[in-house]
């Protein structure tokens, strides 16, 4: 309350008010269903994680290896030229320790999502993921580290083939 | 004096009913490398800015604009989105060369469609929550009502939407660029099942995937181009008003007023003797003669008989859609504008192929942002 004013006018809606139709609300839920072409670069990428590999494009103008792999070069405005295999070990580009979930539920676990220069890559390039196997205070940047993979049976060509990355011992 | 704008290079993505091998990112790519190669343009050095129109329930990604750079050459330069049809974006890039900003300026638009699983829920999700969309009814039903009203206060007749049907279709066949080309008879138009009748099933313009890039430049900087310029003579856009319950469902006002503005500044007074032909929006049958007579290039009510008496089939007086507009060439989403500017374009260079008009100097593309949207815009279009 302030000096002014002792007591806030009106009467606040509690959620029972809404739940029990005391007052009037719409309610309308969006079916929004996409199914998004991955296209080739992208297909490509994602056929290889189920292989338990990544891949990536070469640029045949500025030699720059592509990470993700595109079709075409941003830079050079040019169809990129040959598919190349990485190395699923890396170096941490940067990193984020979170304690909070997107629905702000407190985690005691934190989560780890970091963005690693992949070696094989150009300088920069690289993928977002995810920590793990690792406490949270020895995150570094320039940290190396390495991706720990589902076993074969449990991939299906998706980002999440790859369950998280860990530290590379004496790395 | 602003500097004239000309359109000096355009490119496109192949349209496709589905395009399951490549995504949006690759299909702009496709359309991005054409227009640049027409124009003889690098869009690393000589592309001031860079304008897309998206919407973005239709990608399934907000603030879309930020995923547009890499397959435009865009990367590291002055982008921007303009929430819109492509005839929006195409007028801001003339206005960003008009103002002396930019000299070279490229828009894109397109449509991924088929990435859409759910597309008129999410159409739906366009119409006003609290009292339409608990209703019930699909979209197209907006559809229905205007054309209700529209054959009412015009006299044009069901007959006359289905030859509409029946003219795009057949003109789609000649063009490779379209993707629903059909020999349809007026019976076939007229016994298709009813959807949202008046509508039948063949009076609704089917969704496409496409895309379309355009590179713009000031009359400084156009000769020494590689394009064929094609000048931008006038534009204007408008928007009625959102009121379902209060709008005029009779005529296409917005297309009038935006036809006002895009008329004044190219200094047309009479669109039917200034004008050799028009790429006109037709996403439901009965939108190319309500928006024909908007644009005043005929009078109200006589849409209809100007087609029956063949005014604006490829060889009459005052041809319309001769690509086969969205009926017969798919619907693409917010670049249908681009759309209709593209096959002007392609005419007024003596590049449409088997859809060629002879002797063409100066045309109309015109777009609506489909249902539930009263809003329009007009470009005039002309070769010297």
């Amino acid at each position: 309350m302030t000096v002014k004013i002792k007591e806030w006018p009106g009467t606040a809606l509690s959620s029972r008010d809404i739940e029990e139709g005391r007052v009037l609300t719409v309610r309308h839920k969006l079916r929004a269903e996409y199914e998004w072409d991955a296209g080739v670069a992208i297909g490509r990428y994602l056929r290889e994680l189920k292989n338990g590999r990544l891949i990536a494009r070469r640029c045949g103008g500025c030699e720059r290896t592509l990470l993700p792999p595109r079709m075409f070069c941003e830079e050079c405005f040019t169809p990129t030229s040959e598919w190349v295999y990485v190395g699923a070990t890396g170096t941490v580009n940067t990193f984020s320790i979170c304690y909070v979930r997107w629905d702000v539920v407190r985690l005691k676990e934190p989560l780890l999502p970091a963005v690693i220069t992949v070696d094989g890559a150009s300088p920069g390039m690289g993928i977002l993921h995810l920590l793990g196997e690792v406490r949270p205070d020895d995150i570094r940047v320039g940290m190396r580290v390495q991706a720990v993979w589902k076993s074969p049976d449990e991939r299906e060509g998706a980002i999440t083939d790859i369950k998280y990355w860990k530290p590379i011992q004496g790395g | 004096m602003p500097e004239r704008v000309a359109i000096v290079g355009v490119g496109y993505s192949d349209i496709r009913s589905i395009t399951p091998g490549l995504s949006y990112k690759e299909m702009m790519y496709e359309a991005a490398v054409r227009a640049y190669e027409d124009a003889g343009v690098n869009p690393r050095k000589d592309v001031d800015s860079f304008i897309s129109v998206s919407e973005d329930f239709w990608e399934g990604t907000s603030i879309f604009d930020e995923y547009i750079p890499d397959q435009l050459g865009a990367a590291l330069r002055p982008v921007h989105t303009v929430s819109g049809d492509g005839i929006h974006g195409l007028a801001c890039a003339a206005m960003l060369i008009h103002t002396g900003r930019a000299r070279v300026v490229v828009v894109e638009g397109h449509s991924k469609h088929s990435d859409m699983r759910t597309p008129a829920h999410i159409h739906n999700f366009a119409y006003d929550p609290i009292y339409h969309r608990p209703l019930g009814a699909h979209p197209h039903h907006l559809a229905g009502l205007e054309m209700t009203r529209f054959l009412f206060e015009s006299g044009n007749t069901r007959e006359h939407c289905a030859l509409v049907v029946k003219k795009n279709m057949a003109n789609a066949l000649l063009n490779p660029r379209a993707v629903y080309g059909a020999r349809v008879s007026l019976r076939d138009v007229l016994e298709a099942p009813p959807t949202f009748s008046p509508l039948g099933e063949l009076d609704i313009a089917r969704p496409a995937d496409g895309g379309f890039v355009m590179v713009l430049a000031g009359e400084s900087v156009a000769g020494d181009l590689a394009g064929d310029p094609i000048w931008i003579a006038g534009y204007g856009w408008c928007t009625e008003t959102p009121a379902i319950d209060s709008r005029l469902w009779g005529e296409a006002i917005y297309a009038q007023l935006a036809a006002k503005q895009a008329y004044r500044m190219a200094g047309i007074t009479d669109p039917f003797r200034e004008l050799d032909f028009a790429e006109v929006d037709d996403s439901f049958s009965y939108k190319e003669l309500e928006h024909l007579e908007a644009l005043g290039i005929c009078r109200h009510g006589e849409a209809g008989g100007w087609l029956e008496d063949g005014l604006t089939l490829p060889g009459g007086d005052f041809p319309v859609n001769v690509s086969g507009g969205s009926l017969g060439g798919g619907h693409l989403l917010e670049a249908t504008g681009l759309h209709r500017v593209h096959e002007v374009v392609l005419q007024l260079r003596g590049q449409a192929g088997e859809n060629q008009l002879p002797d063409v100097e100066r045309g109309l593309a015109q777009s609506w942002r489909n249902l539930p949207t009263t809003t329009g815009c007009v470009v005039i279009l002309e070769r010297a």
